[in-house]
């Protein structure tokens, strides 16, 4: 479900749960309805009592839901009133998850609903500790981290969001791989054709396995320049498995698509990672489409002329 | 994580170190340890850090912040771009 698939199935009611047996004094722990939160939320908590009050954010995840906007100011205290929670709870006092505070004005919600809204650590994992040392976070516990295993389980959502793409593009290698000096040729077309498509997938895996995976030790600051060098790498070494059959035009194309496609899945890869600005990426793409568009443009001529 | 940074001098954030009133709520909601207390007042201390998330800003009861707050995701911007629109993460759920 993490990969999209499916995935507007994974929704639960918004509205107050309970974990455990709570009572008046219970800690109250805003959370999004995206039923994987819900689940992860519920088991951390475990052997704990707590009220978990649901929001409506149309089953997206606490961060995202943030910076689109259902996870709002206006929901909580939508939320808090639907609930009754006044007459539920003897204290006044909202637990809201670190990652939720984009989309949260914590003053406006007190001046509305009299609730005081206390960040809470970004992993629930940490929920048990925080609650413990008298809803205190340590400064670890507000830091966002980005380890190779975030990065690892993320590949294959970059992955299965591009499929359509990448079944268009194959079928156009397929047809561009036929035209030659007989105008076309369906031998051509796939012998040529297998060849280009396996140089594409090389690209595509590449920026969305091989660089996110990578990330920290390759060079450059912007997404696309790690994804560029990665794919030159890559390339480089399809060249030394490929190049006897190859001939030159075909190994400049070679070298230049898998840089080119790499660097365009790599630079997609910021939507999944913790650390990039809109005015960071919005910047490095204004530079980086136009060097991936003519590094395409020319591999694909080379590749086209070496047809004949 | 230090080899994880992104660009330098891009960012939006801008701080009116008059109008802080030294609350800390800025230092509390930044995911990135943007943000120090010192003497009552809010310091920015690793900028380039910041990924215009917009928590502190909107959290700052004394506006005393500002920042162009948005998403830093590719796909998002392309969106805008295509739509005309602010960009936003409705790529089909996968942000």
């Amino acid at each position: 479900m993490r990969w999209g698939l499916g995935r507007s199935r994974y929704t639960i009611a918004p509205g107050l749960y309970a974990i455990g047996t709570p009572a008046g004094d219970s800690p109250v722990l805003v959370t999004a309805n995206y039923k994987m939160t819900f689940d992860i939320v519920r088991r951390d908590m475990r052997g704990h009592d707590a009220w978990l009050l649901v929001l409506d954010t149309k089953g997206i995840n606490v961060w995202c839901a943030a910076g689109k906007g259902t996870f709002s100011t206006d929901e909580i205290i939508r939320q808090v009133q639907r609930a009754n929670l006044q007459q539920l709870v003897n204290h006044r006092t909202l637990i809201v998850p670190q990652l939720g505070a984009p989309g949260v004005a914590a003053h406006k919600v007190h001046k509305a609903c009299g609730f005081k809204v206390v960040y809470g650590p970004i992993r629930s994992d940490d929920l048990p500790q925080f609650l413990r040392t008298g809803q205190t976070a340590t400064p670890d516990m507000r830091r966002v981290r980005f380890t190779l295993t975030d990065r690892f389980i993320l590949t294959p959502v970059e992955l299965a969001s591009m499929w359509r793409y990448t079944l268009w593009s194959i079928l156009a290698l397929f047809i561009l791989g036929g035209i030659g000096p007989q105008i076309f040729s369906f031998s051509a077309a796939w012998s040529r054709g297998i060849i280009a498509v396996t140089v594409g997938l090389l690209g595509l895996f590449t920026g969305a396995v091989i660089t996110p995976i990578l990330l920290p030790w390759l060079p450059g600051r912007a997404f696309a320049t790690r994804g560029a060098i990665a794919g030159l790498a890559t390339g480089m070494l399809g060249l030394l498995i490929f190049s006897a059959s190859l001939g030159w035009l075909n190994s400049l194309a070679l070298l230049l698509a898998v840089a080119a496609v790499s660097s365009w899945c790599a630079m997609h890869f910021t939507g999944s990672s913790t650390f990039t600005s809109p005015s960071g990426v919005e910047k490095e793409m204004r530079q980086a489409i136009p060097a991936q568009a003519a590094f395409l443009l020319v591999g694909g001529l080379c590749w086209l002329a070496a047809a004949f | 994580m230090s080899s994880l940074r992104y660009l330098e001098n891009i960012v939006t954030l801008k701080l009116d170190t008059e109008k802080c009133v030294g609350c800390g709520m800025c230092a509390v909601v930044c995911p990135h340890g943007v943000f120090t207390i010192e003497e009552r007042k809010a310091q920015v201390v690793d900028r380039d850090a910041c990924i215009e998330c917009g928590a502190c800003a909107g959290n700052c009861p004394v506006e005393a912040l500002s920042v162009k707050a948005g998403v830093g995701c590719a796909s998002a911007i392309i969106n805008g771009w295509l739509t005309g629109e602010e960009p936003s993460c409705d790529c089909g759920g996968s942000c």
